[in-house]
């Protein structure tokens, strides 16, 4: 069923009794080409292209628990493409043009919002350093563009400019990132994959790999055996538990991440903003929450919740940059875990096992890569060969010490 | 999270930085033909287990000694904790 405007205006005069469900209830079939674990963004937007742009047929997608239920649910929705290195911005860059087309690709609204980031400058030597990057991503086909001062009192009347310590210099900003309904985004690639007939399974889990003379024939689920020619695994903050059935160590240590929201209050942050001084971003939701995070708390966790003193430490960055934000009112905090490589760069590649395959390690980054790293492992899993823009995206990286 | 250190008593996590896996102390010998291959499996790959986990931390804001902590990933809760230099000492190294 295609969405439309007149499509909404039809139910709304009928008593909307058309609508159907967004995708099927699949029920695992015993062999697959390809079978992708990790019902998350990635793997959805993985089997989505597979069948769409690589025309690969007999897909299904694992997932043990609810479609959308892992990480794409629980990150804080921000989109951009402001990297530096050679390695990164393309990949970046790829995925950011991807989301801008995204909805009508999909026939699905991901509520996507070019409302901005604005990375803040508190320091010559970070000016020096964010001009680089802003010329690095330009020189990629990104936009940056460098704002005064007086630009981003504008934009940003209430921040602390003149902190003696964290005094405001300045700021990169990248007008066309922003944010996306990460929900949607998961059920959006849901249906879209589903509608080229990839059986989407739920409750679901994987609990081993059949693996026979250094080949991966299938998987072994809590729904039975599922045999498969490929194998591809996206299953970010489980990457270590699932890839140990496979007896493989990864450079991959997973960690929780923090998030928090507050009640929501009346439009008051044009865009997402980050401060250059400690971790601290914040974006305010369309709901009308201030949504905001910082860094990890830096021990190992499989608890999807942390501890006071990185609450602390978060709200003091906030309180340091925005002291308005001490008024409100804190409505929700949760956790996440990230697989955190080794590098801070991810992995899309094959593994020494023939017919398995790995996409991980996106850290604290994953949600705005979720379209490039679909596209990108579709591509993998298809061709046998990286997409250009992920080539740098290795196991063999760490060892070969690049 | 509080840490009961050998010495100190209980002390709370945030004193404390974090290292990561206690297979760190296991270093590897740079004379071996395997040298190459042993320095990459240690510095890289991690087990990264749900569950049980044997790690180092560092006392920063406090003693400044190592210690071992046994701490389950999933629920957080620590069962043992160690002084690294004990640890150490009992697999053969720190001589």
């Amino acid at each position: 069923m295609r969405y439309s405007g007149f499509r909404l205006i039809k139910e709304a005069l009928t008593g909307h009794t058309g609508w159907t469900p967004v995708w099927r209830d699949a029920s695992p079939q015993p062999r697959y080409d390809i079978v992708i674990i990790g019902g998350g963004g990635h793997g959805l937007a993985t089997a989505y292209y597979l069948a769409k742009e690589f025309g690969q047929k007999r897909i299904a997608v694992l997932e043990k628990a609810w479609v959308g239920g892992g990480n794409v649910g629980r990150n804080t929705t921000i989109i951009r493409s402001n990297y530096l290195l050679d390695g990164n911005e393309p990949f970046y860059e790829f995925s950011l043009k991807l989301w801008e087309g995204l909805e009508q690709d999909l026939n699905y609204n991901a509520m996507i919002s070019q409302r901005g980031i604005l990375n803040l400058i508190h320091s010559d030597a970070q000016r020096d350093a964010f001009i680089r990057r802003g010329n690095a991503m330009i020189l990629n086909g990104a936009d940056a563009e460098l704002l005064s001062v007086a630009q981003i009192r504008a934009l940003y009347p209430f921040l602390n400019f003149d902190n003696a310590r964290f005094p405001i210099k300045g700021g990169l900003a990248q007008h066309r990132a922003g944010t996306a309904r990460h929900d949607a985004v998961a059920w959006g690639y849901a249906r879209g994959a589903d509608s080229c007939g990839v059986d989407i399974i739920q409750n679901c889990e994987v609990t081993g790999f059949r693996i026979e003379d250094g080949q991966c024939r299938g998987v072994e689920t809590t729904r039975g055996f599922i045999a498969a020619d490929k194998v591809g695994c996206a299953v970010a903050g489980s990457s270590g538990r699932l890839m140990a059935k496979a007896e493989m160590r990864l450079p991959i240590e997973s960690h929780v991440l923090q998030a928090f929201v507050s009640e929501g209050l009346k439009p008051v942050m044009p865009g997402v903003i980050t401060f250059g001084a400690r971790h601290f971003y914040c974006i305010q939701s369309d709901k009308g929450g201030l949504v905001f995070g910082g860094d990890i708390d830096g021990y190992n966790s499989y608890a999807q919740r942390g501890n006071l003193d990185m609450v602390e430490d978060i709200c003091e960055a906030g309180m340091a940059l925005m002291p308005a934000l001490g008024r409100a009112r804190l409505l929700r905090m949760w956790g996440g875990i990230v697989d955190m490589s080794m590098d801070g760069s991810p992995i899309i590649d094959r593994t020494h096992i023939d017919g398995l395959y790995f996409n991980g390690g996106w850290c604290y980054g994953g949600f705005k890569a979720t379209p490039a790293s679909g596209y990108a492992f579709a591509h993998l899993l298809a061709t046998d060969s990286p997409h250009p823009t992920a080539a740098a995206y290795r196991f063999d990286r760490f060892e070969r010490a690049e | 999270m509080i840490i009961n250190h050998p010495l100190l008593g209980p002390r709370d996590a945030v004193e404390f930085t974090y290292l990561g896996d206690a297979s760190l102390i296991d270093r590897p010998d740079w004379q071996a033909d395997s040298a190459a291959q042993d320095f990459y499996s240690y510095l890289y790959l991690r087990d990264n287990p749900a569950g049980e986990h044997r790690e180092l931390w560092f006392h920063e804001a406090g003693d400044r000694s190592w210690l071992v902590v046994t701490r389950n990933t999933v629920t957080h809760e620590i069962t043992r904790v160690e002084m690294a230099r004990d640890v150490a000492r009992a697999r053969g190294r720190g001589i």
